[in-house]
């Protein structure tokens, strides 16, 4: 008899404390969305909407947000305005009714772009040397392995102001400073610690068996290790890719103190955003929107690797 | 999963390669940095005719206010080449004249005839010279500011506001001449119902991040006989920046700033004074004079219902110096092409542009021009502002005695811990351990 | 384990399994696959370490190049451990540390035991909880500012809706009692995704016979909830600790964007007085030496504390 309720009680709760937890789950889920979705609505506010009190939640939508965010500004006079040809686009017309006209692009492109060279770059260059890497540590003997790789992990506890103190000099000296290529430099360093932690749990857990056999067949180490080892290890790649490229795109502390314009990343340019005379929050808005819809893409499309990572992460250590 | 992978390392090694492309550093194209506010649009302005006339393309790199010094310091110190010209701040001149941050200009004006003399000399001694009044130029001036005061005219001129003003004070409702009377306005707005909506008295500087506090503080201690040392021995301050004075003053600002403020002016500066103006918030504002073209063209309090005033008097009367010269950056690998954009900026047709355009010119031909005064409605409050200018230290350790300057105010009169005086002693501690730090006494 | 069994296989193969194989040698192989990582982390992690050390013992400041370059032996630590501004930002650390942890293990763990319930559509609802966890917490945070607006701020609007207190009055970045939580709120906003991922791994290693035995003995619910389930989580609740504990000792970014450790300064936390050390006040040698001791404090808590972990793994 007992179990038969034990079936029900412990392994699988009851219906009704299923029903309530799943309310208070959803209820905190959607909770701590509310200010990302104000950030959404926020973007395609005017400004005047946007600091308004109370706060709107009916308003008319406009691009505004995203016009003042792509371009610079002049204010002219009404006249001035007035003798213009007509407007060629959306953001010429909505620039126009501020009595403002579009002077050229603004920045936030090319550091949106920068995001993108220094985030893929650094990932790709920290997944690649950490896999070769984690490699050799699973597979091989090597001398002081275990101290080694404990070693290059606790140097992620150093907090990042002061592990820049020391690259800031260094960079100043080699010419690095403000470039995508030290950046990329430094994200990988940075990374790679994980990536080596992080795959190395991973090609441990494939027999060593399958490199074996075919070498038997025939093949050369390296080449076991890029067809036999490698597609094995796809889904580790890519949780630990996905790690890498999370911390390279949000990362703030080096790139606002290592980076002034050329090499500069989103994350310290989008607080800077400010409109005429303002802080225009629309256009802030509109930046983090779009500096946020490629991580949460990712968050939605591998969110399988991703939890695997994490709770693989945890658990090894 | 492994489509997704390779698309990801796809993605990856072609934003490798695009770096692998060398970046063509184009000769005839000048960067010039500056902070990000409405002068640096009109320079963007001005700045057409340059490339019509030379062909040399401009690049600019703006950057807000709060972390203007921050990013360009560090950019200099890292010996950075984004910047052939900087339109640097007044205080950095000092460290960036000792440590060859900025190209020495004694002799390209010399050669060019442009003489310091045709420029007003607050400017020349607070943005061009280093050591302080002895002619050696790192900069020329580009952009006099100055802070200042706006009010709003409308509601001023109410006969129903005067009329109440008068019997409780005693004396018209006008732009305060003593900070007194500022106090007495800013009580007499704050929290009042004006075409139903509450306003408040007076918006001034907070900010804790970069300089704001300090620039609002000095620019009120200064009228109650602040001085940053002893005349007569430089770097002795015992006595002069915590003198009773001194700390009458920190009180005062403290008084106002938890009289008359609007809620949530715990870190205000340029942007945020501006925009509590503009919302109409708040019947004054504390700010630096750039403010002045933009708010004078504001659809809202704009025109007739914007005025300006100058600093109000105490016992001295002084106003903090804003602005900066604009410098060739010596790391760059463009000098004389920047050089040469001295050289046009400098040009007395093109500084009265600059001024018609929002800028402020620093040139005695624009500004003793005999229609100045009268060419804007702001424009007699800048001439008597500029007049009672007084500068923080320009010192190479200025942003450490700001820093240590910041951190004693706010603590003050925002975070209201301790009394003005432990706050000014503590002031003097830390400044005398700079200057021992750095040699000085 | 499953780690520990594979490298003590790794051990008893020999390495010459594949000698008589054509192509490079294993030893070849295996300097070639890791010289290249460890020559990276030498250049950008080991020797820039080493750099900071040497700097700390000196007067040196990188905005003064050309000044001669002085031997202080140990003044830097000296001042920097008496310091009172630096004990005081070490007190703002502690605070924000110590409040974000509680905040994050109490709701992460109650958020992991109820999504262990496994109610329809629960793996939908943890991947939109995770969502915060994911931004920048520099970006993010700047927005928060926004939010915080006592005028026209979201957070103050629905505080005020809630309890009827004044917007004007509800200052939180502005005031200096509320200025600490404002801080704590967004951080445990973000990360308590993240101790709550943890907590749900360690409740699902949870065997399911344990519970059975348990009911056999007509256990309470109440009980086996104390007795067993939150032992056995115990070690990943701590893990989960240890890995916010370190990353808030870091704090920066969000912090700087949402006060800037005002106002006076309350929110300083350490890793701000230390930004303002070497990249305002530019005094490089000072801002090594207390770099180092932060690193050495974090390390030496961490190692104290994974110690104290291991024991609690093996009861």
């Amino acid at each position: 008899m007992s179990s038969v309720t034990s079936a029900h009680s412990v392994v699988e709760p009851s219906p009704t404390s299923k029903r309530i937890a799943g309310a208070i789950v959803m209820l905190y889920a959607l909770i701590t969305l509310i200010p990302l979705a104000w950030i959404f609505l926020t973007s395609i506010k005017s400004p005047p909407d946007s600091i308004s009190y109370p706060p709107k939640v009916v308003f008319t939508p406009t691009l505004e947000g995203y016009c003042n965010l792509l371009t610079t500004r002049t204010r002219q006079t009404p006249e001035y305005i007035a003798s213009l040809p007509a407007p060629t686009s959306t953001c010429d017309e909505v620039t126009r009714k501020r009595n403002m006209v579009i002077a050229g692009p603004s920045n936030f492109l090319p550091r949106f772009a920068n995001s993108l060279v220094i985030a893929f770059g650094s990932t790709f260059l920290a997944v690649s040397l950490g896999t070769l890497a984690a490699y050799g540590f699973s597979r091989f003997r090597v001398p002081l392995a275990e101290d080694l790789l404990f070693f290059i992990l606790s140097t992620r506890m150093m907090p990042p102001i002061a592990v820049a103190i020391p690259i800031y000099l260094m960079y100043r000296e080699l010419g690095l400073s403000d470039t995508a290529l030290g950046m990329i430099l430094l994200y990988t360093a940075v990374n790679v610690s994980l990536a080596v932690w992080l795959l190395k749990g991973f090609i441990n857990e494939i027999p060593r068996e399958y490199e074996e056999a075919a070498m038997i067949d025939g093949y050369t180490r390296l080449q076991a290790f890029w067809k036999v080892v490698l597609p094995q290890a796809t889904t580790g790649i890519a949780a630990t890719a996905i790690f890498c490229l999370i911390f390279a795109w949000n990362e703030y502390a080096f790139a606002a103190l290592l980076t002034s314009g050329e090499a500069q990343t989103a994350p310290p340019f989008i607080p800077t955003i400010i409109g005429e005379g303002g802080q225009d929050w629309p256009a802030v808005a509109a930046g983090t929107t779009i500096f946020l819809i490629p991580i949460l893409v990712f968050t939605i499309l591998l969110r399988k690797q991703l939890l695997r990572g994490i709770t693989f992460g945890a658990v090894r250590k | 999963m492994q489509k997704t992978l390779k698309a990801l390392l796809g993605l990856a090694s072609a934003s490798t390669m695009s770096l692998a492309l060398p970046t063509i550093a184009k000769a005839d194209q000048l960067t010039l940095c500056w902070a990000a506010w409405d002068p640096a649009n009109a320079l963007v302005e001005l700045s057409k005719d340059f490339t019509a006339k030379t062909g040399t393309e401009m690049k600019f790199e703006f950057v807000p206010w709060t972390s203007y010094a921050d990013r360009f310091l560090n950019e200099l110190n890292s010996h950075g080449k984004l910047c052939d010209l900087i339109i640097g701040d007044s205080q950095w001149i000092g460290g960036s004249a000792e440590n060859g941050h900025y190209v020495k200009l004694n002799d390209f004006f010399d050669k060019e005839g442009i003489k310091m003399d045709d420029f007003v000399p607050a400017t020349v001694v607070g943005y061009s010279e280093w050591p302080k009044n002895t002619p050696n130029y790192w900069a020329l001036p580009a952009m006099g500011d100055v802070v200042g005061w706006t009010y709003r005219k409308d509601w001023f001129e109410r006969p129903e506001l005067q009329k109440e003003f008068k019997e409780k004070y005693g004396r018209e409702l006008a732009a305060p001449k003593t900070y007194d009377e500022l106090k007495q306005i800013a009580e007499f707005f704050q929290k009042r119902q004006i075409d139903g909506k509450t306003v408040y008295g007076a918006s001034i500087y907070t900010e804790r991040g970069s300089e704001g506090i300090t620039m609002g503080v000095t620019n009120v201690l200064y009228n109650w006989g602040f001085q940053y040392d002893n005349p007569d021995k430089p770097y002795e301050m015992d006595g002069f920046v915590n003198s009773p004075d001194a700390v009458k003053g920190l009180e005062f600002y403290k008084a106002l700033y938890d009289c008359c403020t609007p809620p949530g002016s715990s870190n205000v500066y340029m942007v945020e004074s501006a925009d509590a103006f503009k919302s109409g918030q708040v019947a004054m504002q504390m700010n630096f004079a750039f403010t002045w073209p933009g708010l004078h063209k504001d659809e809202k309090v704009g025109g007739d219902r914007i005025g300006f005033f100058p600093n109000p008097a105490e016992k001295k009367h002084f106003a903090q110096l804003g602005g900066q010269g604009i410098s060739v950056v010596s790391y760059s690998d463009k000098k004389d092409a920047a050089l040469q954009y001295i050289k046009w900026f400098a040009q007395p047709d093109v500084q009265a542009k600059w001024w018609q355009l929002g800028g402020y010119s620093c040139l005695k031909s624009v500004v003793n021009a005999p229609d100045f005064a009268s060419s804007q409605p702001y424009a007699q409050a800048f001439l008597d502002s500029m007049a009672i200018v007084k500068d923080f230290w320009a010192e190479p350790s200025y942003a450490i005695l700001l820093q240590d300057m910041q951190k004693r105010v706010h603590n003050y009169v925002v975070a209201g811990n301790g009394t003005a005086q432990e706050a000014l002693d503590g002031l003097v501690k830390d400044w005398t351990e700079v200057f021992k730090d750095d040699g000085k006494i | 384990m499953v780690e520990k069994a594979a490298d003590a296989t790794a051990r008893a193969t020999p390495t010459s399994v594949a000698h008589r194989v054509r192509g490079l040698s294993d030893r070849a192989i295996a300097w070639l696959f890791i010289a290249p990582t460890i020559t990276l982390l030498l250049a950008i992690n080991i020797f820039p370490l080493i750099w900071a050390i040497y700097l700390s013992f000196t007067n040196y400041r990188a905005n003064r190049p050309n000044a001669p370059v002085q031997n202080v032996g140990l003044s830097n630590y000296e001042r920097v451990l008496t310091d009172p501004d630096i004990w005081q930002a070490m007190q703002a650390t502690a605070h924000f540390v110590f409040w974000t942890i509680l905040l994050q293990t109490v709701i992460g763990f109650t958020l992991a035991y109820l999504i262990d319930r496994k109610f329809r559509g629960h793996a939908f609802w943890t991947t939109l909880i995770l969502i915060p966890m994911m931004l920048s917490p520099a970006v993010v945070g700047n927005f928060w500012r926004f939010l915080y607006e006592p005028q026209i701020g979201l957070f103050a609007y629905a505080v005020s809706l809630v309890t009827g207190i004044p917007t004007a009055d509800i200052q939180m970045l502005g005031n200096v009692s509320l200025a600490p939580w404002a801080i704590i709120i967004v951080d445990t906003w973000m990360w308590t995704p993240y101790v709550m991922l943890i907590c749900l791994a360690g409740l699902r290693s949870i065997p399911d016979y344990i519970y059975e035995a348990a009911e056999v003995d007509r256990a309470s619910a109440w009980r086996q909830f104390w007795s067993i389930t939150v032992p056995m989580a115990l070690p990943f609740i701590m893990l989960a600790v240890l890995f916010r504990g370190i990353e808030n000792f870091k704090m920066f970014d969000m912090v700087t964007l949402l006060t800037g450790g005002g106002p006076g300064s309350i929110t300083e936390v350490a890793s701000i007085t230390l930004k303002r050390a070497a990249f305002e006040s530019w005094a490089t040698g000072r801002a090594s030496a207390f770099a180092i001791v932060l690193f050495v404090a974090v390390f030496g808590l961490a190692n104290i504390y994974v110690k104290a972990l291991n024991k609690v793994k093996q009861r």
